[in-house]
């Protein structure tokens, strides 16, 4: 309290009590936007159908209803498949991805290593240039021929050219010098330096491009979009998508027996599973959000 | 166990008696060319993983920028099918320039993406520099932590967002809100005219968090002293906004504009692809030249036109890129990317 008066007392060049009053109830506003589309689904969720049927959508259903997530881990084999394999890949393809990122990173942050820049430039070139979709499609499904494997969920996300340059900013400003040519000079070889000395140093910068990686592995849609076509091999994300579209073909075409309506799932159950698939993501949040920002202060600061 | 490492070494370093050094140096240099090759290699077998996998994924399809010159055949090998099949010139570009499709995708892909670079530098600075100046900060981080959560949701996770509002019978909008005002109720998903708007709220949704926090950082980056020394001369909030912090902004904000000027040919699949939820009917608004080259490819099977946008924006793309940073490099050398 007397620290607060204190305060009030010097910081003479602070805006007005109405005009904070004004920026904080439009922020409240702003918040509401953003977070009130997500509650709706949310809410949808653990509504009981028939009032969806009979008054739609809403945020405060008459009556709630939990059936929709009894319903998905009850009969829901395939969801929950698809959860696995989103599961596997997420898992693999991030620790990949940090290891990989790492490595690339670590000797263009060092002064010592006379060809870092044209390094930098092979990754960053790719920012600026790329052969396009249908050349990088052919690569994978024509070259390799790894289209019908798992591999094609997690190959093409292991590198990433702006976190390489997060990565080798961080590394730059938290291992100092004297103490990788210290370890040298104790005889440790480059990899043992790494492996005990830089990676221990650089913990929160690794936590920061894990995480990028795992939501961008855990989010993706995209790679299953384009290859997969087999069902063992759908994520969540796919899943999803499979069965938002399958529901407005279904209900736009007048055509299609009513048999092949009445197995879709209810209007609560879909919702209920894009609340399991977003679900982690929400509750990790405010352990990992954190990491984001200073990942991006870093990114943020040029160099 | 970093600190034990420093601690264990440094003893070392200063047991050497002044004899002893120019001895070490000696040896030391006759070594380190030895030991730098070595160093070299292990760097070299650090980058390798990372190497490989640009090659796979970043400069091989490069080489496929021959396909939309030629009437690509896949017979049984990717590169034999590249040297066998027939060459064509400039057939499947002529034909991009005139399909109508393809011309409404790029005046879509140009026109957006001017409207989201002019709202991502003027909303995420506006509430930057709003926040900044809220009394209590504790509370700023919340709303920042609040505004960045939606650019964690997955785009499929977005688009049953937008289903539960716009679905015409059930959704939030007809039921709730048009009902209630006595209005009949519109089917949102046949009627384009509503998806400009609905498109760049998304977009917005998306990423002001993101936008907002790369703002907040390079705010903190301006020292206090300056705005006290303005007050001191009696400068008003507006004219310590718009002769400190406005100038000092700039850098970031021209460089964020920069990388996004690189990309306007390039639309953003992930919004236009999902939040329309790829309806047909909506394609005059929603249409951009990512989902355009992505519909050709899989859903028509038009290898030939794909290429042909998917180069195209990737050349294009480079240029712009090339000229923006050349015309800031001119004016402002700072703010240059590169």
């Amino acid at each position: 309290m007397e620290n607060a008066v204190r305060k009030k007392k010097f910081d003479f060049n602070r805006i007005s009590l109405p005009s904070n009053i004004i920026i904080n109830v439009i922020f409240i506003l702003v918040i509401l936007l953003f977070l009130l589309p997500l509650l709706l689904v949310v809410m949808v969720s653990i509504s009981s159908e028939k009032t969806i049927l009979t008054n739609g959508y809403q945020y405060w259903p008459a009556q709630f209803d939990i059936s929709a997530y009894e319903f998905i881990f009850k009969s829901g084999k395939d969801i929950l498949n698809a959860y696995g394999t989103s599961i596997i890949v997420t898992g693999i393809g991030s620790v990949a991805a940090t290891l990989i990122i790492a490595l690339y990173a670590y000797p263009l942050s060092r002064s010592s290593f006379a060809p870092r820049n044209k390094f930098a430039f092979f990754a960053f070139f790719t920012t600026i240039f790329g052969g396009g979709l249908v050349p990088w499609v052919f690569i994978y499904s024509q070259l390799f021929k790894i289209d019908g494997t798992l591999w094609i969920l997690i190959v093409p996300y292991l590198m990433n050219a702006w976190w390489v340059i997060i990565m080798r900013t961080f590394m730059k400003s938290s291992v100092p010098d004297e103490l990788i040519e210290a370890a040298r000079i104790d005889g440790a070889g480059e990899f043992r330096i790494f492996f005990q000395i830089v990676i221990p140093l650089c913990k929160a910068g690794l936590a920061t491009i894990f995480l990028f990686c795992l939501l961008r592995f855990w989010n993706d849609y995209y790679l299953a979009l384009i290859f997969v076509k087999d069902h063992h091999l759908y994520t969540i994300q796919y899943y999803m998508f499979q069965m938002l579209s399958n529901i407005s073909y279904l209900t736009s075409n007048s055509n299609i027996p009513a048999e092949a309506r009445r197995n879709l799932p209810s209007e609560t159950a879909r919702m209920a599973i894009a609340v399991i698939a977003v679900g982690p993501v929400i509750f990790a949040y405010p352990f990992f959000q954190r990491y984001f920002v200073s990942g991006l202060t870093i990114g943020a600061v040029k160099g | 166990m970093a600190t034990e490492q420093t601690v264990g070494i440094n003893p070392s370093i200063g047991a050497s008696t002044p004899d002893n050094l120019t001895e070490q140096k000696r040896l030391g240099k006759r070594r380190k060319s030895k030991g730098a090759m070595a160093r070299d290699l292990a760097f070299y077998v650090m980058l390798l993983p990372g190497v490989i996998v640009l090659l796979v994924n970043n400069y091989l399809p490069m080489i496929g920028v021959i396909i939309p010159f030629e009437d690509y055949r896949f017979q049984d090998n990717f590169f034999s099918s590249l040297v066998t099949s027939k060459f064509t010139g400039f057939q499947n570009f002529v034909f991009l320039f005139t399909t109508s499709d393809a011309l409404n995708a790029m005046k879509n892909t140009i026109l957006y993406n001017i409207v989201f670079i002019s709202l991502d530098v003027i909303v995420p600075v506006a509430l930057a520099i709003a926040m900044s100046q809220m009394w209590n900060k504790h509370i700023g981080n919340f709303y920042q932590s609040a505004m960045f959560l939606p650019y964690f949701i997955s785009w499929v996770a977005v688009s049953y967002v937008v289903y539960a509002f716009f679905v015409s019978q059930n959704g939030f909008i007809d039921t709730s809100i048009l009902k209630t005002f006595g209005i009949d109720q519109i089917d949102f998903y046949s009627e384009p005219k509503f998806w400009p708007f609905i498109l760049t709220f998304f977009h917005l949704w998306k990423y002001t968090g993101y936008n907002l926090i790369v703002y907040i950082a390079s705010l903190s980056g301006i020292s206090g002293e300056y705005y006290e020394a303005a007050s001191l001369d009696g400068a008003t909030k507006w004219q310590q906004v718009k002769y400190i912090t406005l100038p000092l902004l700039k850098t970031t904000m021209i460089i964020l504009a920069l990388l996004a000027v690189g990309r306007i040919f390039n639309g953003d699949f992930d919004l236009f692809f999902n939040v329309p939820k790829d309806t047909s009917m909506l394609y005059d608004v929603s249409d951009v030249l990512d989902t355009y080259v992505y519909r050709c490819l899989i859903n028509l099977n038009d290898v030939g036109m794909s290429a042909a946008a998917g180069l195209f924006q990737a050349v294009v793309g480079c240029v712009v890129v090339l000229l923006a940073n050349v015309g800031v490099r001119r004016f402002d050398p700072d703010s240059a990317l590169f």
